[in-house]
């Protein structure tokens, strides 16, 4: 017989309800006779009903890793482990995903049985990084469990000041929405910086993260510093049958009142015989539409990517959106691929250069300023980038001048390269 | 003795290996998709080949028996396949559309909840919290499985104006992210400073540094280098307290939560927005949280009332004007609504449009 379960009346209400309790879950293994774990598991139950108690956390970190890493293993100890010894050291390791999180059943079992043999028997499929987050081994153990899941395949994923696991959508394995190979951006990018993410030693996290369309369901804009988005700049596509067909079925009223005035731009026009007419010029490729009558309306065929840096959370002066620093470029031949993996290169060496301690992209561009960022970058300055032009006289433009005639000789270069 | 294994550094796995053969024939040949029945979503390729997709409900945190059993159906229904969404839902793909009745029959036995599509309210994006993290203010699946009981019929039904995204933060770092409504730590003490500990586990340049408002500064307390804070300045933001935990910002009575509203990540329609502070000061009351299930369902409950489709809470407080969605909510104004933050002046009305 086991030592003996905690009493833990909290927790015990979170067993009840509809939604599935994670604290059956862990009691399950906290009951499993014989388990490596289950002492654990038994504290980790004390421990946290005693965190409910006191309304107080009770761990704190510590350096904890695998050889040849500098990270992405979540070292944590307990402050209560003279009352709760056996979870004294439950700490995670973060392993990426495979991109869009795609899992075979024998993969998934697999990776079960490691984490019995090694771990706690506790796995969040996902932690808010995107990484599966093994969770609850001691120091000893956490090497074992690496090597096992490296043979597997599989690596650790980011902590720290470093390069940070990456996340992308489904997108093209099941969505027609879908504008670019979304895991094979999100695998060059990240897969290119592993030194950056294994070592960490940026001033603080960078985040890549890739939606195939403007819906971003991956929150690429606010959360991550380099958000790489699907989007097109042909026609919007028109079944105008299937227009017709939708309208009949919902009536026009809901056509109106649901498509044609949400449009953001007053792009969209309902036409006398139920077929749509669209002012592609001033479509802005928000998706609306699209998302409402999916059979009907569909993203272009010229497909490209938007770029925008600099989302982050609240720390330290407050939360920043990415904004555009590319309006377009299209991901087609390995020289495309190769140039947003430079952008991608610049960008985390400026950063690592100038940024402050503890200062991410969007905060350092915000210090010094779009342009000078974009200069360094090497990336032409465009109206796409702002949402209005500057309202403050208090600037030194004596480089007007030359500054237009770059802007003449670009439209030119493109003008040419349409005609070519 | 034998030379220690170094890592292969291999990165993100490749998924066509352990993507469903449906999904990997006909990637990037999409042609468009329905809603069958809430939790359901169907696929049809260019190839005319079809998917079907069940989406059901996790604790995220699972035990290797869940997991297990999971897989199980998986094999039973799904070819072996599944993938996680970024909502910690897991989706079955079925090509045979005669196993989806059966798949959702057995996934709502076996106790997970088929939904989470179109205009429901999803699972509630979430942190570490009592149970792994070592900054924690309040817990984070507690919160959300007692939430996620509350909102179960929101989840398995889709009666949302628009898709309602839920997301908790553990402290006001906010990993939890922006959602269109988000439930957060809000400290309302400044910290409270053991100087004993403070010379020996702090590098305080680093927590002078990082201080939003420059409210520490070095001091000698008690013959001991430490560090003091003007608690005039102080936000209470707890951001000294990661690189210097004998700061300690957590409180059982004053770390508060505050609900924020009208975060959307997404391009549709207007363009991405944070979320806005609309309620504060509520008790962080473990194992239930009621006082803030109580709040989160007033607001769903407006929201679903007076919003028109497609309108996500953004939009919809777009339309009617903040002053409608205090009078609807009967949620407070207070002073502590109007930003002050740097650049806080774009959020004031410069104008006389006025709602009455």
């Amino acid at each position: 017989m086991s030592k003996a379960m905690h009493s833990t009346p909290m927790l015990d209400q979170l067993e009840g309800g509809p939604w599935p309790s994670f604290i059956t879950g862990i009691k399950r293994l906290a009951q499993d006779e014989g388990k490596p774990y289950q002492e654990m598991m038994i504290d980790l139950l004390g421990q946290l009903e005693h965190s409910y108690e006191t309304r107080k956390g009770y761990w704190k970190g510590g350096t904890v890793g695998v050889l040849g890493y500098g990270g992405g293993v979540i070292p944590r100890f307990s402050e209560v482990a003279a009352k709760y010894p056996a979870s004294k050291e439950f700490h995670t390791l973060r392993i990426q995903p495979p991109a869009g999180m795609h899992y075979t059943t024998k993969l998934i079992r697999q990776m079960c049985e490691v984490w019995e043999k090694h771990g706690s028997g506790l796995i969040a499929f996902h932690g808010q990084s995107g990484d599966i987050m093994f969770q609850g081994t001691t120091s000893e153990k956490v090497q074992g469990a690496f090597d096992e899941f490296n043979e597997m395949g599989f690596d650790l994923g980011g902590a720290g000041p470093a390069v940070r696991t990456g996340m992308s959508c489904v997108g093209a394995a099941r969505c027609e929405h879908s504008c670019a190979n979304e895991q094979k951006i999100h695998r060059l990018l990240v897969n290119n910086f592993l030194d950056d993410m294994h070592r960490p030693a940026l001033p603080y996290k960078f985040k890549f993260k890739v939606s195939g369309c403007p819906n971003d369901c991956m929150n690429a804009i606010e959360r991550a510093d380099m958000a790489v988005i699907g989007t097109w700049r042909d026609n919007l596509k028109v079944d105008q049958a299937e227009v017709t067909a939708f309208v009949a079925n919902k009536g026009r009223k809901y056509v109106i009142d649901n498509v044609i005035t949400r449009c953001p731009t007053q792009a969209l026009s309902l036409n006398d015989d139920d077929t749509l007419a669209v002012d592609n010029r001033n479509c802005v490729r928000c998706m609306h539409c699209i998302n409402v009558m999916t059979k009907a309306l569909d993203v272009g065929d010229e497909k490209g990517v938007t770029i925008l840096m600099g989302g982050k959370r609240t720390l330290k002066i407050g939360d920043l959106m990415g904004t555009v620093v590319v309006p377009f470029m299209k991901l087609e031949t390995e020289e495309d691929y190769d140039r947003i993996k430079e952008m991608a290169a610049s960008a985390i060496e400026f950063f690592a250069d100038n940024a402050l301690e503890h200062e991410r992209l969007g905060e350092m561009i915000e210090r010094i300023g779009l342009v000078n960022f974009l200069e360094e970058m090497g990336l032409p300055v465009d109206p796409n980038m702002i949402a209005e032009p500057r309202q403050s006289s208090y600037v030194r433009m004596d480089e007007w001048d030359g500054e237009a005639s770059k802007w003449f000789a670009r439209k030119q270069e493109e003008k040419e390269a349409r005609a070519a | 003795m034998a030379a220690p294994r170094m890592p292969i550094e291999s990165g993100v796995p490749d998924p066509f290996q352990y993507m469903h053969p449906i999904m990997a024939r006909n990637f990037g040949a999409w042609k468009h998709h329905e809603r069958p029945r809430p939790g359901v979503l169907c696929h049809t390729a260019k190839s005319q080949e079809q998917i079907w997709t069940v989406r059901a409900g996790t604790q995220r945190q699972m035990d290797v028996y869940t997991i297990r059993k999971l897989c199980d159906i998986a094999d039973k229904y799904a070819d072996g396949y599944v993938r996680f969404t970024i909502r910690s839902n897991i989706e079955f793909m079925v090509g045979d559309h005669n196993k989806v009745e059966p798949l959702i029959q057995e996934l709502t036995a076996e106790g997970f909840p088929v939904g989470g599509t179109g205009p429901s309210v999803s699972m509630i994006a979430h942190t570490q919290g009592w149970l792994h993290c070592d900054i924690p203010g309040t817990d984070a699946s507690g919160v959300v499985k007692a939430l996620m009981d509350e909102l179960y019929e929101e989840f398995i039904h889709e009666q949302m104006p628009n898709r309602v995204h839920i997301t908790t933060s553990c402290c006001q770092i906010n990993c939890g992210g922006q959602g269109d409504i988000a439930i957060n730590i809000q400290h309302t003490k400044p910290p409270k400073i053991n100087h004993d500990l403070v010379a020996n586990v702090c590098e305080r340049p680093t927590v002078v540094a990082r201080c939003p408002v420059a409210a520490i500064r070095p001091a000698l307390v008690n013959g001991k280098p430490s560090l003091e804070v003007d608690e005039k300045k102080c936000m209470c933001c707890g951001a000294c307290y990661p690189p210097c935990p004998p700061m300690q910002i957590n409180d059982p009575e004053h770390s508060k939560l505050a609900i924020w509203v009208g975060g959307n990540h997404s391009n549709a329609r207007s363009k991405p927005t944070f979320q806005k502070l609309v309620a504060a000061g509520i008790p962080n009351n473990p194992p239930r949280w009621p006082e803030v299930a109580a709040i989160v369902k007033n607001i769903l409950q407006v929201y679903k009332t007076d919003a028109r489709d497609w309108e996500r809470l953004s939009d919809w407080v777009a339309r009617i004007g903040w002053p409608r969605f205090f009078e609807l909510t009967e949620l407070p104004f207070t002073k502590f609504h109007i930003d002050n933050w740097r650049g806080s002046r774009r959020s004031l009305n410069a104008s006389t449009h006025i709602r009455f």
